[in-house]
This record gives structure tokens, C-alpha cells and sequence, in this order.
């Protein structure tokens, strides 16, 4: 903190924004900017993604606070649920007879 | 374009660069977290920032305008539209921030000219025509340059080219619609309107580069599908597209070959002078100073609000970590 504090020519974080574009929809990762803290990150969030009515509501997260998986990963972690066709509705045949299912 | 000569680096071999390779040949985009060779991540840094910093100092030549804008509605409309370019600016820097650079590094390097920022805003903006010429040309060739860019091959660039797509048309519409108003007014809006064209073709033709057939920048981009077109392919679908606009608004261009090829459907064009281009991106163009010296200003004169904004922040934060414990 005071380390930060004798050196205030530290670049604001990055914040990354995520977007409600209309009532019903989930929030959607649209970008990332640069904010001091959160209250102005929804700020600045305003006028760099929602100039023409994109949203109804913002989220910010600190970029640092987001973990995410690792493109290596991406074999043992999908791989289990390709072996498991029958989770998948289209592994039963139903007879055309029993009608709408 | 925003981005011109960006020199490409290929400097790895090996499996990882086949699958690398492999990947895009295939239409798939590369992500931040991928694994990408040291010379597409390099070639990409410059190219992106280059594109983010020609949108920073876009605003420069428009921005003169504002406080002079002929209706009030005129000026409501050209503050939204340099809105939108510093938007862009963000929007690149962002994309340009994924590959490992930060923003400030990027601005300082802009700022002590080691990056570069396209040609044409180092021309002056003498009259409101040129504001309409800049909006109908400028704006125009970028469209042709961006519009294929959304498929390029690193996701976060191509995203943030879809967003800028979207809000270019608006650009482009509203010069064009400043260049008719004049184009039908008095002689003296109609002779102002032709001057704008007259100064602004050539920098506008510019704007995609010198002829890239022998350039190996050029193939190995083209390769890794961070440029799509060659800079010829896209000059000439610029004159194509905007000499028969031109020809509506009852104005000239200043060409004394163009001529449409019958044959080919393509018009036939005089080059522009390369020696000119060459002079302005080292530095001698008419506002190459001013520009640099705007933005070293509003730099320097706004690190005290971004200073003050960070200790309120902090402040902030301790002062709610405080009471949490004081709660406790």
C-alpha cells in the first residue's frame, strides 16, 4: 500500500465489462478498460460500450480476479463428456408412433 | 490504412509453428491464452497499436472543428463522431493489451515516436469541407480496410473491428452528407467543397500504402490472416466505389487519367506521390508537430487528474477496510 503510494504513476487496472444488451439476456463480455476503481470502471464502461443502447445493466471485475482455464487444459477437461453420447436426447430411438416426446 | 507498412516478424520454426499454422488455415481464431509465435504476437502488437494511436490522433484534425461547426445540430453530430474515434482508440488498445503490452506503454511509445499513426492525420483541416471530405474519404477508405479485418485471424482484434465496423457507416454517412449540403449551396460552399476534394484524394489514396506486390511484410501477414487484401486490391476498390459519389455531388476529382476502363469495369488512376507519403510518415507531413506536441499535452496536463483519481481510490479503499474492521 505504501510502496503504491510513493509511486503514483501506477497505470490505473484494467477492468474487463460485461454487458446486459436487453431485459431477459445474460451479461456478455464485451470488452475491457481502464479504471482507478469500480464505481468509475461502470462509468467509463458507460461511454466506451454503451453509446448506442447496447445494455441495460453493467457488470465490472478487476481483470486480475478472473481465473481461467488454461487452452492446454482443453483435453482433459472436455474430453469425459464426449464419451457420454446418451446425455444427449437423440441417443434414444423413439417410435414416430409414441408422437411428440 | 491506420496501419501502414507494419513490418511482420518470422522468427519461429518448428511443429508448434504448423499447428500454429494449421489452425488458421482453417478459419480458427487465436486467443490471448494460445500459443502464438513471438513474431504474429509482435507484428500484431505494432499493428493494433498503430491502428488505436491513427483513431487517438484522428480526433486531433476533427476535434479543431468542433468549437466552429456551422448549426448547433452539426456540432452535436461531429462531438459524437470524435466520441466514437477515441471509443475506437479504447477499443484497439484493449485488443492490443491481451498480447501482453499495457496501455501507458503503448501511449509513451506513441508519444516519443517510436510507434507510428496513419499519414493522414497530419494534414490540416483548413475549412468545414474538409471535415465532410474526411468523414466521406478517410472514414470511406478505413471502411474498406476494416470491414475485412473482422475475419482476421486473433479474436480480440477481429471483435473489436465488428464494434468499430458498426459505428464507421455513421462516420462515413455524416461526411458525405456535409459534402452534399455544400456541394448544392452557394459557389463559394461548391468551390470549398471542391478544394477539400482536391487537397484530400491524394492523402486518402495514400491512406492503404504503397503497392505491396514485392513486399514480404505483406505475404507473411497475409499468411497469418492479419491482413486480408493488399493495400492495390483495396486502392482500387476505393476509387472505384467513390468516383462515381464524387461524380453525384457534381465535384472533380483531381485526376486528369482517371478514366473507367470498359474492359476491366475498374477506373484507371494516377498513383499518388509516394515521395510525399514517405515524407509524412517520417515526420515532415504539414502537422506532424503540432499533432505529436497536442497529445504530449494533454498527457502531461492530465497526469494529475489520473494521479488524483488513483490516491481516491486508494483512500477509498482503506477507508472501507477501516470501518469493515472497525465493524468486526
Amino acid at each position: 500500500m505504501s510502496d503504491q503510494n510513493t509511486n503514483p504513476r501506477t497505470e490505473w487496472p484494467l477492468w474487463e465489462i460485461f454487458i446486459r444488451g436487453q431485459h431477459g439476456m445474460s451479461h456478455r463480455h464485451v470488452g475491457s478498460l481502464h479504471a482507478p476503481d469500480a464505481e468509475m470502471a461502470i462509468k467509463n464502461a458507460r461511454d466506451v460500450y454503451t453509446r448506442r443502447n447496447e445494455g441495460v445493466s453493467i457488470w465490472v471485475v478487476e481483470a486480475e480476479k478472473i481465473t481461467a482455464s488454461s487452452p492446454s487444459d482443453k483435453g482433459p477437461m472436455y474430453e469425459p463428456s464426449q464419451s457420454k453420447v446418451y446425455r444427449h436426447p437423440t441417443f434414444f430411438d423413439i417410435p414416430d408412433d409414441v408422437g411428440a416426446m | 490504412m491506420y496501419a501502414q507498412m507494419v513490418k511482420s516478424e518470422n522468427t519461429d520454426s518448428g511443429p508448434e509453428l504448423d499447428a500454429f499454422q494449421a489452425r488458421i488455415d482453417a478459419g480458427e481464431k487465436i486467443e490471448p491464452k494460445d500459443w502464438m509465435p513471438a513474431g504474429y504476437r509482435k507484428t500484431l502488437i505494432r499493428q493494433i497499436s498503430q491502428h488505436a494511436h491513427s483513431e487517438i490522433v484522428g480526433q486531433l484534425p476533427e476535434g479543431n472543428w468542433i468549437t466552429r461547426a456551422p448549426t448547433l445540430e452539426r456540432k452535436a453530430i461531429l462531438l459524437a463522431k470524435v466520441q466514437d474515434e477515441a471509443g475506437h482508440g479504447l477499443y484497439l488498445y484493449c485488443a492490443a493489451e491481451t498480447l501482453g503490452v499495457s496501455r501507458d506503454e503503448l501511449t509513451e511509445m506513441l508519444l516519443d515516436g517510436r510507434m507510428k499513426y496513419s499519414s493522414i492525420f497530419n494534414y490540416p483541416t483548413l475549412t468545414w469541407a474538409d471535415i465532410g471530405a474526411i468523414g466521406w474519404l478517410v472514414d470511406g477508405a478505413a471502411i474498406m480496410n476494416q470491414v475485412p479485418l473482422q475475419r482476421t485471424s486473433y479474436g480480440p482484434y477481429a471483435r473489436a473491428m465488428v464494434r468499430i465496423c458498426k459505428e464507421e457507416s455513421f462516420h462515413q454517412r455524416q461526411g458525405y452528407d456535409i459534402m452534399m449540403k455544400m456541394a448544392q449551396g452557394s459557389e463559394a460552399q461548391k468551390r470549398m467543397a471542391q478544394d477539400a476534394l482536391n487537397r484530400y484524394w491524394y492523402p486518402s489514396l495514400m491512406m492503404f500504402g504503397p503497392s505491396d506486390k514485392e513486399s514480404v511484410h505483406s505475404a507473411q501477414s497475409m499468411k497469418w490472416r492479419i491482413k486480408i487484401n493488399s493495400n492495390d486490391e483495396l486502392r482500387q476498390k476505393f476509387v472505384d466505389q467513390t468516383v462515381p459519389q464524387a461524380e453525384y455531388l457534381g465535384l472533380t476529382v483531381p485526376d486528369d487519367n482517371l478514366r473507367l476502363n470498359p474492359e476491366t469495369g475498374h477506373y484507371e488512376f494516377s498513383e499518388p506521390d509516394w515521395t510525399e507519403f514517405f515524407e509524412v510518415l517520417n515526420g515532415n507531413g504539414p502537422c506532424n508537430k503540432e499533432r505529436l506536441e497536442a497529445r504530449n499535452k494533454a498527457w502531461d496536463d492530465g497526469q494529475w487528474v489520473r494521479d488524483g483519481m488513483m490516491a481516491h481510490a486508494r483512500k477509498k479503499a482503506a477507508r472501507a477496510a477501516a470501518s469493515k474492521v472497525a465493524a468486526e
